[in-house]
């Protein structure tokens, strides 16, 4: 991995975790544990696709999706580095984890173009 | 310099104690700071979650009542509750640290660390709450 694209992954890593930070533990209560439970009703399908038609709220979920995605790829990359001593198989991982992340993003960005023509 | 000089063949081997696999364990603040590390499975695996909950609103009404099912299954309700609180501890340690990133300064004066602290996790209160209120009142 050549120096100079470095701090290019650490932005990506750092918005990513601050996005996460701020908006995913709301979410994952709600729709993971509040709606399924019943403390919450669920707003319905019909709600909840007009919500995701919006192209604001698209292109917010797309970062949020795509950078927390990075976020993992950075971090996981340095915990398998440090937690299990595995700094000989340096290339191998960053293509692994970043490689994960751009595919993830490539997923994300198809489904939310292909939502728009819905 | 003598002509007879000649140059050490082989760089002699530095002596280095070789760390054990799970090194972390030995002591909490290590454990810690692996458990902090690990907390990306959890925004990794919830954003993907979110990805398939937009991919069923695509797919229709009956995909999408299928993957509210999966989700009031007990495995999916551990599981979530587990990603939950990995995702607390991110935003906490995250917020914490966020002073160490951005130093802000209004003129000479320093913002102090437990203000950045603060107003992070003041910014997050509020975040949480508009987003829940939101949810509930659409």
């Amino acid at each position: 991995m050549r120096r100079h694209i470095e701090p290019f992954w650490w932005a990506l890593f750092s918005s990513g975790g601050t996005l996460a930070a701020f908006f995913l533990p709301v979410l994952i209560f709600i729709m993971g544990i509040a709606i399924p439970l019943g403390w919450i009703e669920s707003p319905g399908y019909e709600k909840l696709f007009a919500l995701v038609s919006n192209l604001h709220i698209r292109v917010f979920l797309f970062s949020l999706i795509s950078l927390s995605l990075f976020h993992w790829a950075h971090r996981f990359r340095f915990t398998l580095y440090d937690g299990l001593q595995l700094k000989h198989l340096n290339r191998l991982i960053a293509v692994l984890c970043y490689g994960s992340a751009i595919t993830g993003t490539l997923m994300t960005g198809y489904i939310l173009i292909i939502f728009s023509s819905h | 310099m003598p002509d007879n000089h000649e140059y050490i063949k082989y760089h002699p081997r530095w002596h280095r104690t070789p760390i054990p696999v799970f090194w972390w364990i030995q002591k909490w603040v290590y454990i810690k700071f692996i458990l902090r590390e690990l907390t990306s499975i959890a925004v990794m695996s919830f954003a993907l979650v979110l990805l398939f909950h937009v991919r069923a609103l695509i797919q229709g009404p009956q995909a999408y009542s299928d993957l509210t099912e999966l989700l009031s299954t007990p495995i999916s309700l551990i599981l979530h509750s587990i990603a939950l609180i990995s995702l607390l501890y991110h935003s906490i340690t995250w917020f914490s640290l966020a002073p160490k990133a951005l130093t802000v300064r209004i003129g000479k004066w320093r913002i102090p660390d437990q203000l950045i602290i603060g107003m992070n996790m003041l910014a997050w209160i509020f975040i949480s709450f508009v987003i829940g209120w939101l949810m509930v009142t659409m």
